[in-house]
């Protein structure tokens, strides 16, 4: 079983930070197949939150196919994010850890690669988005 | 879906001045909704209307379907902490829990003693000689223990301490799973709010400014930083508010199709949000209708 935290401020939707933290917890194994997520009273009762915003978080995380919920016993986990992370972005990694080493010796620091980094990932995912928007 | 509230035209005059005036809302069953505003906007105004310890001036407000305090009925149905959390000083804690079994049909002892346990309360004690926060324990007890169909709360968390505040919204919500209550509270405390809320009102002088579901409203509202340029060439968009300086231009908007991308666009919390809409309206508003 996993508790949840809320970052009051962060400016992420409370529901949101739930789904991320399951799936946070699906990639890093801490949730396998077959477990189950605290029940939606347990984490209002935890985090005093409203209901409404567990279920929506829980019926997101259903919507994704990751989790099913079982009348009268809870919402349990279908499938794990684990394995098709760590080893199926090796080269990923291996690519950004070449790409950082690159950034490093051209004298960049970790704010202005971070900064590269967010501007670029902001400026694909505009495009991705207007691409979808034309067909 | 039913409304718990819905007022149309409401409107609340002391003496000359308007305390609350056009307020038209509708707020559908089975929701936590915050109310907020700069102090004086009308927020105690429009909750004691809908608790039926005002009459209204002009328009009209139905709570639950009915006419607020029209019955006893009515009256066992709505339940009201208010501001002040008062109490009878005389009696004893206990037989404010007593007074509460015989005046509500819906009394629940179980409910009653197991929030007064959690919030240390001693059941001999004179409810004069409690502590601030003590008081609105004790209030917020006889409001939940008479099982109402909605609860509306007029600042309750002021006087409460972090940790008993923070017990009281876990008592709160788990209520809400358990009985299906619905809530209406007026807070300053937006941080509080954004955890047990899914429905907002802002009122800014005496007028609801806005009012929606969280998501929807937090999915439709965008913070737009760019070179300087004038917001009346923003299409499809509705600045709330803009800050300009020589070279950037920092708006809030309401938008109702994506914007152009020339803008670095970012999500809005909702305190930014609530901050905005406020500011706005300040900064809008002629000296003469700040006056009225």
């Amino acid at each position: 079983m996993i508790e949840f935290l809320l970052h009051p401020g962060s400016g992420v939707a409370p529901y949101l930070q739930i789904v991320q933290q399951v799936r946070q917890a699906l990639r890093l194994g801490v949730l396998r197949e077959g477990d189950q997520l605290p029940t939606i009273k347990a984490v209002v009762a935890q985090l005093a939150i409203n209901p409404n915003t567990v279920l929506k978080a829980y019926r997101e995380l259903e919507h994704e196919g990751l989790v099913q919920p079982r009348p009268g016993a809870g919402t349990f986990v279908l499938r794990s994010l684990a394995d098709d992370t760590v080893a199926a972005h090796e080269p990923l990694r291996v690519d950004l850890r070449a790409w950082l080493h690159r950034a490093r010796g051209e004298g960049l620091d970790d704010d202005s690669i971070e900064a590269l980094f967010w501007t670029t990932f902001r400026a694909a995912h505009r495009e991705a988005a207007s691409k979808e928007d034309m067909t | 879906m039913t409304a718990v509230m819905r007022a149309a035209g409401l409107g609340k005059r002391f003496g000359r001045r308007w305390a609350l005036s056009e307020c038209t809302v509708d707020i559908p069953a089975g929701r936590v909704v915050g109310l907020v505003g700069p102090n004086g906007a009308g927020k105690t105004t429009l909750l004691r209307l809908a608790v039926g310890q005002l009459q209204p001036t002009t328009g009209g407000i139905e709570v639950l379907g009915g006419r607020p305090a029209a019955s006893a009925a009515q009256l066992s149905r709505v339940g009201y902490v208010a501001q002040s959390t008062p109490v009878y000083s005389r009696l004893t804690v206990e037989e404010h829990l007593m007074l509460g079994d015989r005046l509500n049909p819906r009394w629940c002892w179980k409910t009653a003693r197991a929030r007064l346990d959690s919030a240390g309360l001693d059941p001999r004690q004179r409810a004069g000689r409690l502590s601030g926060g003590q008081r609105a324990q004790l209030s917020l007890t006889l409001a939940v223990a008479k099982r109402p169909d909605l609860l509306v709360l007029d600042e309750p968390l002021s006087a409460l301490d972090p940790l008993v505040r923070r017990e009281f919204l876990q008592g709160l919500m788990e209520s809400t799973v358990d009985a299906g209550v619905s809530v209406i509270v007026s807070s300053h405390v937006i941080s509080d709010l954004e955890r047990i809320c899914d429905h907002l009102v802002i009122l800014v002088a005496s007028r609801v400014r806005l009012a929606g579901g969280i998501d929807e409203l937090l999915a439709s509202h965008r913070q737009l930083v760019g070179p300087r340029r004038d917001p009346a060439t923003l299409p499809g968009a509705e600045v709330i508010t803009e800050r300009h300086t020589e070279r950037q231009t920092t708006l809030l908007v309401r938008a109702h199709q994506p914007v152009d991308p020339a803008w670095t666009v970012s999500e809005v919390g909702l305190e930014d949000l609530v901050l905005a809409y406020m500011k706005a309206d300040a900064a809008n508003l002629s000296p003469m209708e700040m006056a009225r």
